[in-house]
C-alpha cells in the first residue's frame, strides 16, 4: 500500500488498475476525462494488462463493453453527462443481458443550457436502466468502490452492471490524500473473473436475443431478482474488503446522528459532509439533527431508509436534481419506501447544486431551521420563491 | 481460394429461421458462414437477420452469435474480437451482418471508427435497399425512383450512397461487392477477407422479394441482372487499388430489369432514363478513378 496525494479521477483509475479489466473503452468527455487518460497510460507503460480501444462515441464505448464482456472478459468504461445520455440505449441492453461491466459516471449538468459542472441529473434519470447504481463522497470510496464493484458486480446470482458516480469536479478534480492498495491484496479481494453464458468456442451460444410476449417477463423478473441480490452481495463485500483493507464501509446508506434525530436530511455524493457539519451547527442550537447518506440508488435502500427515519418528526431531501414538474428523483424513491412502511413525518425536497451551483454550509443549516418550523414542498435552494 | 458448390462445406450454421421465401439476406448469411466456419462469432443488429432467426427459445445460430444495438455492430465487434483476443483464443473469426440502413445510416459511424482503428473484423452488409424488416422504408442505399412506404408517391428521389468508395476511403485493408446471383464470387471474396488482418468489408446485393415487388423466385435472378446492367459492379479494393471483378454484360438488360420490379411500377420514361444516366456516371467515374480497361467493360 501506499499513500499518494492524488485527485479523485486518479484514485479511480487506480482502483479500475487493481481489479485488472482486460479491455477498456472510452471516449472522452469533461469532467471524466482524466480517469481515461490514467488508465491509457497505465495500459500503454504496461501497469495494466489492458487493451484500451478508442471507441468514436459513447454509444460504441458501451457497446464495445458488452461485446467485450460478452467475450468474457472483464471490462470498464466512463462516461458523463451527454456521454451517458448518448450510450443510454447500451445500459439497459447491458443490464437485459446481464454484463457485469463497471462504469464510473462523473455526475456533470445536462444541456441545455450548456454546463461541465457537477450535478446529478444525468444519472439519476437513467435510474431505470437496471444498472447498480452507488454514489461516493470522496476519493478513497471512489477507489474502494472501483475495486468492489467487480466482487459485486460479477457475483454470479447478480451479474449486472455498476455505475459509480463522482460528483464532477467536486470530487472528480479534488485532491486527497488516498490510500492506493497493493495489487496483492486486491487481487484477494477480487477472484478471476468467470463469466456465464458468454461466447464459447466449446459450447457455441446465442446471446442477446429477442424474447416475445409469452417469455420477457422472466428475463425481467430475473433482472429484477439479481439486483435485490446485490443487497447481500454488498454487505459481504465490505466485510471481505474490511478483513483485508481496515475500512468498513455501511452497505446502502451510511446514518450520521440518525438515531435520535427529530430532522433527518437524507442526501447522496460529495455534499454529504458538508450536511454532516450542518448537522452538527443545528444540535448546537437545540435541532436534534440527523444525516442519512444514500450510497446506493439501486439497489434502493428502502429498508434503511425506513430504519433511519422511523423515529423522526421530519424529513427532507437534498438533492442536485428535479424531475420538471414532479420532485427530485431521490425524494420520489424515498417517499415511496416512507409511504410503503406507514410512515407518515413530514417531508420536503431541496433541489440544489444544479449546474454545480454552491451549496454553502448555511443553506443546509437553514434546511434544518425550515423542517423543525414544520415547512414541506419542493424548494430550490438559492430561489427565494416557491414554484407554486 | 475458388469456392463453389461441390466444394462448400456440407455445415449449416444459420437454419430454422423465419425469413420470407426467396430472402436474398439469408442466403447471404448462410454462405457466408459456411464459407468462415464454426470458428466465427457472428453479430446481428436489429433487423431482418436478428428479427428471423433470435427468438428465443427458436435460435437459429449453430455458432457463437449475438445481437448488437442498431448503432453498435462494429463497435460489438470490436469488443467481441478484443475479449477473445484476451482470452487467448486466436483462431476466431468475428463477423458482421448488417442491411443497408444498419450500415449506411445508423450504423455507419460505429463502422467508421472501427475501420480507423484497424479493428481484425469481417464486416458484411446485405443491402436489400430499404428497411425492410419495418416494411420497407427508405434508407441511404434505397436506389433513385424506388418507391417505398416512405416515398409512396414518386419514388426515392436520390441516388444510392456508394458505401463501397465511402469504405475504401478509409484506407480499409480489403473491401468488395458482391452479389447472391455471383455466389461463387461471393464466397470467393468472404474467403478472401478471412485471410487479411485488419478491417474487411463487404457489401453483397440480396435481392428482398417482398420489398422489391418480385417474385420468390426471382431473387438470384434479380441480383445477377442487377451486376450484370451495370447497376451493381463486382469489384474489389485492396493495397490501395481498386480492381473489376467481373465485366457489365448487357447495358440494355436494365430496361427489363427495372420494368420487372413492383417498386418501380409507377417510374416514368425519363425516371428511367435518370436511372441510366446515373449508372453511366458511375462507369465513367470508374473508367476514370478505377483505372480499369476499356474493353472489361463490356463484353
Amino acid at each position: 500500500m501506499t499513500r499518494e496525494f492524488i485527485s479523485g479521477n486518479d484514485a479511480l483509475a487506480h482502483g479500475v488498475r487493481l481489479a485488472s479489466p482486460k479491455v477498456i473503452s472510452a471516449y472522452p468527455i469533461t469532467p471524466q476525462t482524466t480517469v481515461v487518460e490514467r488508465l491509457s497510460e497505465m495500459a500503454e507503460d504496461g501497469s495494466l494488462d489492458a487493451e484500451f480501444i478508442h471507441v468514436e462515441s459513447e454509444h460504441s464505448a458501451l457497446s464495445c463493453a458488452i461485446g467485450a464482456s460478452a467475450a468474457g472478459v472483464r471490462t470498464f468504461t466512463a462516461t458523463s453527462s451527454q456521454g451517458l445520455l448518448y450510450m443510454a440505449e447500451c445500459l439497459p441492453y447491458a443490464a437485459g443481458g446481464r454484463f457485469p461491466i463497471v462504469m464510473m459516471n462523473a455526475n456533470r449538468s445536462i444541456a441545455l443550457p450548456w454546463n461541465i459542472y457537477g450535478d446529478q441529473r444525468d444519472s439519476l434519470m437513467l435510474l431505470d436502466s437496471g444498472w447498480i447504481q452507488a454514489y461516493v463522497q470522496d476519493a478513497q470510496e471512489g477507489l474502494d468502490l472501483a475495486l468492489m464493484s467487480y466482487r459485486i458486480a460479477e457475483h454470479p446470482e447478480v451479474s449486472t452492471p455498476f455505475m459509480i458516480n463522482m460528483d464532477g469536479f467536486h470530487l472528480t478534480h479534488t485532491y486527497e490524500v488516498v490510500d492506493v492498495p497493493d495489487k496483492e491484496s486486491a487481487d484477494r479481494l477480487i477472484p478471476p473473473f468467470r463469466p456465464v453464458g458468454c461466447i464459447d468456442p466449446g459450447s457455441p451460444q446465442n446471446i442477446g436475443f429477442s424474447a416475445g410476449p409469452e417469455h420477457n417477463v422472466f428475463f425481467k423478473y430475473k433482472a429484477h431478482c439479481g439486483m435485490l441480490r446485490a443487497r447481500d452481495v454488498i454487505k459481504e463485500t465490505e466485510q471481505a474488503f474490511s478483513r483485508i483493507f481496515g475500512r468498513e464501509y455501511s452497505g446502502l446508506t451510511e446514518g450520521y446522528r440518525c438515531e435520535d434525530a427529530d430532522h433527518v436530511l437524507i442526501t447522496l455524493g460529495s455534499i454529504s459532509g458538508l450536511c454532516r457539519g450542518a448537522a452538527d451547527a443545528a444540535r448546537a442550537e437545540g435541532i436534534r439533527a440527523g444525516v442519512l447518506r444514500i450510497r446506493y440508488m439501486r439497489p434502493f435502500p428502502a429498508e434503511e431508509t425506513v430504519a433511519a427515519v422511523s423515529g423522526a418528526k421530519s424529513i427532507a431531501v437534498l438533492e442536485k436534481d428535479i424531475s420538471f414538474g414532479g420532485t427530485g428523483t431521490v425524494f420520489a424513491n424515498v417517499g415511496s419506501a416512507l409511504f410503503s412502511a406507514g410512515l407518515n413525518m413530514r417531508a420536503s425536497n431541496y433541489i440544489g447544486g444544479l449546474g454545480g451551483r454552491d451549496i454553502s454550509i448555511g443553506d443546509v443549516r437553514k434546511i434544518f431551521s425550515d423542517m423543525a418550523a414544520g415547512k414541506t414542498g419542493v424548494r430550490f435552494i438559492g430561489i427565494e420563491e416557491g414554484p407554486e | 481460394m475458388s469456392f463453389s458448390a461441390s466444394s462448400l462445406s456440407e455445415d449449416e450454421f444459420f437454419y430454422g429461421h423465419k425469413a420470407c421465401a426467396g430472402c436474398g439476406g439469408s442466403l447471404a448469411v448462410r454462405i457466408a458462414l459456411k464459407v468462415l466456419g464454426e470458428k466465427t462469432v457472428a453479430v446481428l443488429p436489429a433487423g431482418c437477420m436478428s428479427a428471423v432467426g433470435f427468438n428465443f427459445p427458436q435460435l437459429c445460430f449453430a455458432n457463437n452469435a449475438i445481437i448488437s444495438t442498431f448503432a453498435g455492430t462494429a463497435s460489438m465487434m470490436t469488443g467481441i474480437e478484443a475479449g477473445l483476443r484476451a482470452r487467448g483464443i486466436a483462431d476466431y473469426k468475428v463477423v458482421g451482418f448488417a442491411g443497408d440502413g444498419g450500415t449506411a445510416d445508423i450504423g455507419i459511424q460505429a463502422l467508421s471508427g472501427a475501420i480507423d482503428r484497424g479493428d481484425d473484423i469481417i464486416y458484411i452488409c446485405y443491402d436489400n435497399e430499404a428497411y425492410m424488416n419495418t416494411g420497407t422504408q427508405k434508407s441511404s442505399l434505397t436506389p433513385f425512383g424506388a418507391r417505398t412506404t416512405t416515398t409512396p408517391v414518386k419514388g426515392n428521389r436520390r441516388d444510392k450512397k456508394d458505401m463501397f468508395e465511402i469504405v475504401a476511403a478509409h484506407g480499409i485493408p480489403y473491401a468488395a461487392t458482391a452479389s447472391v446471383g455471383y455466389l461463387n464470387d461471393y464466397m470467393r471474396k468472404v474467403a478472401k477477407a478471412a485471410e487479411v488482418k485488419g478491417t474487411k468489408y463487404i457489401h453483397v446485393i440480396a435481392p428482398c422479394p417482398t420489398g422489391w415487388g418480385a417474385g420468390s423466385d426471382e431473387t438470384i435472378e434479380l441480383a445477377k441482372e442487377a451486376v450484370d446492367c451495370g447497376l451493381w459492379p463486382l469489384a474489389e479494393y485492396e493495397n490501395g487499388e481498386f480492381s473489376l471483378s467481373m465485366r457489365m454484360k448487357d447495358p440494355s438488360l436494365l430496361d427489363s430489369h427495372i420494368r420487372r420490379q413492383g417498386r418501380f411500377k409507377h417510374l416514368t420514361s425519363e425516371g428511367l432514363e435518370h436511372i441510366r444516366e446515373l449508372r453511366d456516371r458511375r462507369w465513367d467515374r470508374i473508367d476514370k478513378k478505377w483505372n480499369v480497361d476499356q474493353g472489361r467493360r463490356t463484353r
